[in-house]
């Protein structure tokens, strides 16, 4: 990690101890994690949610295998989606309600790097088991067999995108009582391209197309929303603090 | 140059300045659009293969362009608000959300209506009109996060984040949905990417173009010079004006 | 002139129906954002006037109160 030295050089006013940025990222990482640990429900929701959704559509569209197989990279990665959506409002509010969010405005890292940690554990807690969950749904939805990896793999890449993007959304509207609706307002069309060459690659996989350009777009948007995204997560969460 | 950047910046400074802008536009957008129009409906020649349902174009193109052209006016704005404090730079993009809306939501209906006689079809997932239907998406986002928060402030600078990072993506989401359609629908007649568009077609749609614009510089001043009275109702000045006016 | 007649310009070639309303909308939402506008800023007018007043005469309703 390149991180220390230049958190180091950075905020050189400071006088903080080399590594400083570091050992605040990791300690942030690790005390989340800790919480996710502890709160295992929030991990398991949307779990079940995501299993929820997909079994109704089965139920709501038709039990025909060929049907399905069809529309099963799209059920599977909007089904993700949702799911994600749901996790989202979660990730600021208990510590925004307890303070400590205002604590981390106060430290002298720079907030857009330590978000990047709660984002971290977010990916960790929701997009990775999400990714590792698919394709056993994707078995009821009688996906073709040739797509599996492609699904976990564009859906693991894919949600590090919709936690960074989703995470603006859920530091926008964190001061906010009622900010459940309006999150997903805000952060499903800013989505959609993810969903598109997510759901492209798995279509690729099946027609036997090569899914090395979706993944490397994918990929693209990842790095994308990992340079540009910190900088708008820590600018809206001085605002909800501050209003 | 920071003098008169404050300056402009200034609600009152531009408070007089834009009332002697306004008649000006004014008369720019209503004599535009009514010469544009006119000649669009009357005088271009039929198309020869879509006969004159084409004459939407006149509206559809123009809204569709100033769907796209407010958002990013209004993410400048919200820059301009948030590095360097104008509250005016607010004002303005307050106002522009709503007309960017109407506006996208034209564009959707212009293009619907068209789809029937070209597409034989109300609503098609055409490239440009889903990534109209997601740009109205945003536009609502911004509006209804500005709406949320009961501090002015923080809906200010919470939808001018908003505003910057749609911008951001907007071009990300065009060329995603372009791909998409692409790859679903291969090969299939566009409304409004035409090859080649005769002289007499063109000059009204330039026309129109220009019209619109015109309205939006208009109606964004008009409506900016409201907001300023309606956030600056306890100043001097205004109160000034209020007693002078009455 | 594209068309021959009146009832020919109406008429659009058989596409009238789409080709007006499709204006019509447009022509609709351009005169009513306008006309929201001015609504608005007579209302503020008004507003601000009425407090103008109303501060104008706070003083001299006050001598005659006592």
């Amino acid at each position: 990690m390149p991180s220390s030295d230049k958190g180091a050089s950075s905020a050189v006013e400071m006088v903080e101890p080399r590594g400083g940025l570091g050992v605040a990222m990791a300690a942030i990482f690790k005390r989340d994690l800790i919480l996710a640990a502890r709160r295992r429900s929030d991990i398991l929701n949307p779990l079940a949610f995501f299993a929820l959704v997909i079994t109704l559509f089965p139920l709501g569209i038709s039990p025909q295998q060929a049907l399905l197989a069809t529309i099963a990279p799209g059920l599977l990665w909007v089904a993700a989606l949702l799911a994600t959506l749901l996790s989202l409002d979660a990730l600021f509010r208990a510590d925004f309600d307890d303070g400590s969010l205002e604590q981390l405005l106060l430290a002298p890292q720079p907030l857009s790097a330590l978000v990047l940690g709660k984002v971290a554990v977010h990916w960790l807690m929701t997009g990775l088991p999400l990714a590792l969950m698919a394709p056993l749904l994707g078995l009821l939805l009688a996906l073709p067999g040739e797509s599996y990896l492609v699904l976990s793999l564009s859906l693991a890449l894919g949600s590090v995108s919709l936690s960074l993007i989703g995470a603006i959304g859920a530091a926008l509207t964190v001061g906010l009582s009622r900010g459940g609706v309006l999150l997903s307002l805000l952060v499903l069309p800013l989505n959609i391209p993810v969903l598109i060459f997510g759901t492209g690659a798995v279509q690729a996989a099946i027609i036997g197309n090569p899914v090395g350009p979706h993944l490397a777009i994918l990929g693209a948007l990842c790095c994308g929303a990992l340079m540009l995204a910190p900088f708008a997560i820590a600018a809206s969460l001085r605002i909800s603090i501050n209003g | 140059m920071w003098a008169f950047i404050h300056k402009v910046g200034s609600p009152k400074w531009f408070y007089t300045i834009s009332a002697r802008l306004l008649p000006w536009c004014w008369t720019l957008a209503v004599t535009l659009i009514l010469v544009g129009s006119i000649w669009g409906l009357a005088f271009a020649p039929a198309d020869y293969q879509q006969g004159d349902s084409f004459r939407i174009i006149y509206v559809h193109v123009p809204a569709a362009f100033l769907a796209q052209s407010i958002f990013v006016s209004m993410a400048v704005a919200a820059l301009i608000f948030m590095v360097w404090k104008i509250k005016v730079a607010d004002m303005a993009a307050a106002v522009m959300a709503p007309l960017g809306a109407v506006m996208t939501f034209v564009a959707l209906f212009t293009g619907s209506v068209w789809g029937m006689p070209t597409w034989g079809t109300w609503w098609i997932w055409d490239a440009r009109l889903t990534s109209m239907l997601i740009l109205l998406f945003l536009y609502l986002g911004v509006i209804a996060l500005r709406g949320a928060f009961t501090s002015r402030d923080s809906g200010a600078r919470a939808a001018s984040v908003l505003a910057m990072v749609g911008v951001i993506n907007i071009p990300v989401i065009k060329y995603s949905v372009d791909w998409w359609y692409t790859l679903h629908q291969p090969a299939s007649f566009s409304i409004t990417s035409r090859p080649s568009m005769p002289v007499e077609m063109w000059w009204p749609l330039l026309l129109m173009v220009l019209g619109f614009y015109a309205f939006f510089i208009a109606m964004t001043l008009m409506r900016t010079r409201s907001e300023v009275l309606r956030r600056e109702a306890g100043k001097h000045w205004v109160r000034e004006l209020a007693a002078g006016g009455a | 002139m594209a068309f021959d007649s009146l009832d020919a310009f109406f008429a659009m070639g058989g596409h009238g129906a789409y080709v007006w309303s499709a204006w019509a909308v447009t022509a609709l939402a351009m005169v009513g954002s306008v006309a929201h506008a001015r609504i608005e800023r007579r209302g503020l007018l008004r507003d601000l006037e009425r407090r103008a007043r109303r501060e104008a005469a706070t003083p001299r309703k006050n001598p005659d109160a006592s």
